[in-house]
């Protein structure tokens, strides 16, 4: 067992005279448990006034990602073996979205952008009474974009999104991608007009901080290259 | 606050979603989730969803239909399952037509793998009939179904806690919810409301569920004075991560990977020669259990191993690649060349509130309805999975009965308006003060301590294996929880995202029900799919070939029975 001093933001919205703070706790640590775990004994044996979001503890339902030393990563995942120094360990929220209260960002603004690029399936042609077909090479055009599980880290890590708040982002082109790239979609021209605008594709300035933030390894910065291209050489 | 929506879904998992898609054709639909609705761990299901679809090779509804049964061991209710059978080609159709990126084969069907328990020709050996996207088909699925919700405009209210629904005259008049955002209680009011409110895995130590998965809608209805069926039916899944309980899906043995004890031995050679790891998961757990308990576990540790090696790193890279990415990132162990350490891990509730096949719930277990109150997935008690349930059948089930109480509650907009009865204020005022109760209480107890207490007992006493001195054990254990549950503490005063309070209400609702899981086990005194009472090892189909009903009145837990509905398939010997 190690000793490990976890430095977590503070922040309580109800408690006017409370600046956002960092408070230290000391926390007994197996080598191999992850942040996550760290976080929960503060909650369960410190401090139940700690607020963080969590859920599945094993990096596919979203809810935890956060800033764990400098960088985005969900806590469920991060693995104290693998910080230089395991028993210093600085947790806060995600950069550059309102806070809400301790490690909780304001997500609205995040999915809003996500909802404006249609992230749905167009496809006008009445379906066969079976599936539509669609071959290995299609289906794994899109499959990367597929992975992703909308936590957050990407578009908070965007020097583009902090300058910028109004760019979409990189989660929710990536969703762009995700369904324009999809052989059986039609809906290509209906979601052009967002992504052809200096908040849309334009404003990535290919930094690749979405790629290095992702939890999943998605390219992110490739597939919205690939947006660029298809509206440069109009294959839409 | 009061908000109003013609149909409140209470859950955003599969079940939810796939029911105010149908809802949100006609009426006005608000989904109320304690998280943001792709973060519900339908997403975490990774194997498939079955449908006899016969994409790879021949396959029949009613292969799938006898499969269910004989893995229900006999306890699931015929009727339904036919319909869970007959909906899934349908309903899977409908999935891709709205953009599920399922795997495909090479002419670009949708692609279908082995899972336990699916067989051809009524047993002869496993069958291509789960239909996949990767180790990743719950998280499409999910993502699909929110996709169209959001094109379809329903109304979400994410990190809305529900804490009561809203019952008087039979009628229900909606819910009353905590809002930990705005940082306050609200109540909604609808003419209907469907719970998809999903598992309670949190009551065990060890277990593939969320953090989230505390039954809140079994003890919702519990509270309210309704019937929960079947509560002590709960699958352990065989491969959950030695010391962590995450899932590795029977998908991994759907393309071949071996269970083997410390001895080298593929061990389930003597458990069940025919579909050796591809039995039902009863089965296959107990298995794993014994040889632990035989001194046969990895270097007398409590696991065994999975072993995936020999499927080569290709296969394992294209159709298990989300198992490989959280070995190798939570436990270390990359898969492609060491076997992974598993032991039986707390997975999914067959019981639950009894519902009809039509989705409405019954206040009695048996046929009395509260008007306008539905219910749908694993929450839910049809029953298609009886005593055991088939993997890739609980997606299918979330899906296809979410899919059918959408359908009722539209009929029964149709047919009756959306002018909503009264919301009762003295019912809203008391649920409120309920939880503002929490926060005042001054005694010294931690929730912590407390559930951490629960989870070890349940999972001790409570799991694969069962007898009676351990079940009273657990059952004193579990009443005295509750007493000094009477005295916690809860440091967060706020309203503001008060999840020290939320945590608090979700540990009410599972001591509410862990005492009903623990008494019914006690109660059934035989053997039957996942509840296996090692001093009733047979099963009895004289005395017990019926589903338990448990109310909680005053207190007290009052028991009923139904009978199991046999329509085409005969109670015989379950081999595999």
């Amino acid at each position: 067992m190690i000793q490990v001093k976890v430095k977590v933001y503070r922040f309580n919205p109800e408690n006017d005279q409370q600046k956002p703070r960092f408070e230290t706790y000391t926390v007994e640590a197996d080598p191999k448990d992850k942040v996550l775990d760290l976080l929960h004994r503060i909650k369960w044996e410190q401090d139940g006034t700690l607020a963080f979001r969590r859920s599945c503890a094993h990096g596919i339902c979203g809810s935890c990602a956060m800033k764990i030393n400098g960088a985005n990563m969900l806590a469920c995942e991060a693995n104290l073996k693998n910080f230089k120094d395991p028993t210093n360990i600085i947790v806060e929220p995600l950069q550059s979205l309102p806070i809400i209260k301790d490690l909780v960002v304001d997500l609205k603004d995040f999915f809003k952008k996500y909802e404006i690029v249609k992230p749905y399936l167009i496809n006008k042609t009445p379906p066969p009474t079976k599936e539509r077909f669609q071959s290995p090479e299609d289906r794994q055009l899109i499959d990367e974009a597929t992975w992703c599980i909308q936590c957050a880290s990407c578009s908070t890590s965007c020097p583009s999104n902090w300058k910028n708040p109004n760019f979409l982002g990189p989660a929710a082109l990536l969703k762009s991608y995700r369904y324009n790239f999809d052989s059986r979609d039609e809906g290509t021209a209906e979601r052009i007009h967002v992504l052809d605008t200096n908040d849309g594709v334009w404003r990535c300035h290919t930094i690749f901080n979405c790629v290095e933030a992702c939890p999943k390894d998605i390219n992110i910065t490739w597939h919205i290259s690939q947006l660029k291209k298809k509206l440069v050489s109009r294959e839409y | 606050m009061i908000i109003k929506h013609d149909v409140v879904i209470v859950g955003a998992g599969l079940a939810g979603l796939r029911a105010a898609l149908e809802a949100s054709r006609n009426y006005d639909v608000a989904v109320v989730s304690k998280l943001f609705p792709t973060r519900s761990h339908s997403g975490a299901a990774q194997g498939g969803i079955a449908a006899s679809l016969g994409n790879v090779e021949e396959d029949h509804i009613d292969w799938h239909f006898f499969d269910t049964v004989k893995g229900s061991d006999y306890l699931g209710d015929q009727d339904a399952i036919e319909y869970l059978v007959n909906d899934a080609h349908p309903a899977i159709y409908e999935l891709e037509h709205m953009g599920c990126p399922f795997s495909r084969t090479p002419e670009g069907k949708i692609n279908q793998r082995k899972f336990g328990g699916h067989t051809k020709n009524y047993g002869e050996g496993p069958v291509l009939r789960a239909c996949f996207a990767a180790d990743r088909t719950g998280h499409m699925i999910l993502h699909t179904l929110y996709d169209q919700c959001v094109k379809n405009n329903v109304r979400f209210y994410s990190e809305f806690y529900v804490t009561d629904i809203i019952v008087k005259d039979n009628i229900i008049r909606g819910i009353t919810a905590y809002d930990m955002e705005g940082g306050e209680y609200v109540a909604m009011h609808a003419k209907t409301v469907m719970f998809g409110t999903g598992g309670y895995g949190r009551a065990f130590k060890i277990t593939s569920n969320a953090h989230a998965n505390t039954g809140d809608g079994l003890g919702v209805v519990l509270r309210a004075g309704l019937a929960l069926e079947d509560l002590e039916f709960v699958q352990f899944h065989p491969t959950g991560v030695y010391k962590y309980g995450i899932l590795v899906s029977e998908g991994a043995r759907g393309e071949g990977a071996y269970l083997i004890n410390n001895d080298g031995e593929r061990f389930m050679e003597k458990y069940a020669p025919k579909l050796m790891e591809l039995a039902p998961r009863d089965l296959t757990s107990r298995s794993i259990q014994t040889e632990i308990d035989e001194g046969r576990g990895i270097n007398g540790e409590n696991c065994v191993h999975l072993d995936l090696r020999h499927l080569g790193e290709a296969k394992i890279n294209e159709r298990l690649p989300e198992i490989r990415s959280f070995c190798r990132k939570i436990i270390g162990i990359d898969p492609v060349e060491e076997p992974i350490p598993i032991e039986p891990t707390a997975h999914y509730s067959m019981g639950g509130i009894p519902v009809n096949v039509d989705g409405e719930v019954l206040a009695d277990g048996k046929s009395q309805k509260v008007e306008g109150f539905y219910a749908a997935g694993e929450c839910s008690c049809v029953s298609v999975h009886g005593a055991n349930r088939l993997g890739t059948n609980s997606l299918l089930e979330a899906v296809v009965f979410g899919r059918r109480a959408g359908k009722t509650m539209v009929k029964f907009l149709n047919a009756k308006g959306v002018d909503k009865a009264d919301l009762p204020e003295d019912q809203v005022k008391a649920s409120f003060d309920r939880i503002e109760g929490f926060k005042t209480r001054t005694g010294e107890e931690k929730v912590g301590t407390i559930r951490k207490e629960l989870q070890q007992v349940m999972m001790t006493k409570v799991g694969v294996y069962r007898e009676e001195k351990g079940l009273k054990e657990a059952l004193e254990k579990v009443r005295s929880l509750e007493k000094r549950f009477e005295k916690i503490k809860i440091d967060d005063k706020g309203m503001k995202f008060n999840t020290d309070l939320t945590e608090a209400l979700e540990l009410d609702n599972l001591l509410q029900f862990a005492e009903l899981i623990v008494s019914g086990a006690l109660n059934r005194q035989e053997s039957r799919g996942a509840q296996y009472r090692r001093d009733f090892p047979k099963r009895d189909d004289v005395n017990w070939l019926k589903h338990t009903i448990a109310v909680k009145k005053d207190g007290k837990i009052q028991y009923d029975y139904k009978p199991v509905v046999i329509t085409k398939f005969q109670p015989q010997e379950r081999k595999y």
